[in-house]
């Protein structure tokens, strides 16, 4: 019980990796990429859970309370914006991949000619 | 208590990313998505992370969804336009 | 690669990932321990500069460095996205004749929630980058907001409009000038969380809006003749 919510993001990081082999769309295999990312979010904000503790925002509360580790917190939040653009350059990718090939099917994708 | 709820959301995120991968239809997952977004947001919101969920509702919610759905858009128009692609290359 | 042994490699890598990630995981400290090293040192260091908002004060003042590398990447993946996507438009209007913006069928309860929601949706992201170093909120949730709060009025079906109230070149300009300011700001005045709130929230924002332009373009542009 004290350790299980850390497989969690496991769980999360193997199923977007599965995802991703066995896609047979560029789309899909972009979107499963981003469900794998997200299991950085869940494992940062597991470690850095306190019990008994707020969040770390002092304006309304005493600077001695307990608070969760503001540290990992301020990583995810970036890292959850920053995914996102790098999710809207794969798929401006995947667009492109379309455009030039006529189809989005990573089996059809044979070569890497243009 | 607050250690069952938080249990509680932690598999229910694990189940939604488990739904979100096996859509197959990237249309249907755009919004498998947007739901999975959602959970995060109420997960980041119990374990005390008000800062990432609301970054994450903006994220998660609206914009990778909506840019999924306007990607699968633009690439349906190449696929019908696929026969005539390969005349002219 | 055939697709048998795909899903055998896939198997064994993921069963050896699995494996080690749990090993590693059984050796962490126990969830909801109060075993934080790196956070508790934080602490002092935000009451000390009196920054309430401790995650503010750790992006914006304590670790402005890193997110300096941050927002480059940002700015770098949202350029090299609308680029991508610029050649394809290029390519489209090359060898199509005329294009024109399919037209909108939208309900009158989504046209009139999209136009009601507007004002509300970018008071609130102006809020949140603005007193995001006293409560939760700042520079990067705010920009979000702000970046996909003026798409509600694709929501209310006026794509025309909203190409109107987004000029392409002018949020151009606002990500560069942003980003140019976050690194004067983030090298030689690190630590003014404020003005780096709303430096971040302005290229957020544009970052978002100018890539979801060039998806909007690609999506929405069909033939006239079709």
């Amino acid at each position: 019980m004290t350790h299980l919510p850390y497989l969690i993001p496991g769980w999360i990081l193997l199923v977007g990796v599965y995802g991703i082999v066995t896609s047979r769309n560029l789309v899909h295999a972009v979107v499963c990429l981003s469900v794998a990312q997200s299991a950085t979010y869940v494992l940062l904000l597991t470690v850095g859970y306190q019990k008994k503790a707020t969040a770390p925002v002092f304006s309304d509360i005493k600077p001695t309370r307990n608070v969760v580790d503001p540290l990992v917190q301020a990583m995810t939040l970036t890292d959850i914006v920053v995914g996102a653009t790098v999710t809207a350059l794969l798929l401006a990718l995947t667009v492109q991949v379309a455009k030039r090939r006529g189809t989005v099917d990573p089996d059809q994708l044979r070569s890497l000619e243009p | 208590m607050n250690e069952v709820l938080i249990v509680a959301v932690l598999l229910l995120t694990a189940f939604m990313a488990t739904a979100v991968v096996l859509t197959r239809d990237p249309a249907r997952q755009a919004i498998v998505l947007s739901g999975y977004g959602i959970v995060l947001t109420v997960l980041f919101v119990v374990l005390q992370a008000p800062d990432v969920a609301m970054s994450q509702t903006g994220v998660g919610t609206v914009v990778v969804p909506l840019i999924v759905m306007l990607a699968i858009h633009a690439i349906r128009r190449h696929h019908t336009r696929e026969p005539d692609e390969k005349d002219r290359s | 690669m055939s697709r048998r042994l795909r899903l055998l490699v896939l198997g064994v890598g993921g069963a050896g990932l699995a494996v080690l990630f749990a090993l590693a995981a059984f050796r962490l400290p126990r969830f909801g321990g109060t075993f934080h090293p790196y956070g508790q040192r934080t602490l002092p260091n935000a009451l000390a500069r009196h920054t309430p908002n401790v995650i503010s004060s750790i992006n914006f003042d304590q670790r402005a460095l890193d997110t300096l590398g941050e927002e480059l990447i940002l700015m770098a993946s949202a350029l090299a996205a609308v680029l991508v996507l610029r050649t394809v438009r290029a390519e489209q209007e090359d060898s199509a004749g005329e294009h024109a913006y399919g037209p909108a069928q939208v309900f009158d309860a989504l046209r009139i929630t999209g136009y009601l929601l507007l004002p509300v949706t970018l008071m609130t992201g102006v809020y949140i980058v603005a007193h995001g170093y006293l409560s939760p909120g700042g520079g990067f949730q705010g920009g979000v907001v702000l970046g996909s709060a003026i798409h509600l009025v694709y929501l209310a079906g006026d794509y025309p409009a909203l190409a109107r109230i987004r000029p392409v070149p002018m949020f151009e300009a606002g990500e560069a000038l942003a980003a140019g300011a976050f690194v004067v700001l983030a090298l030689w005045f690190a630590g003014q969380v404020k003005a780096m709130n709303a430096v971040v929230g302005l290229e957020v924002g544009c970052a978002f809006v100018l890539a979801l332009a060039k998806f909007f373009e690609q999506a929405l542009l069909v033939r006239k003749d079709s």
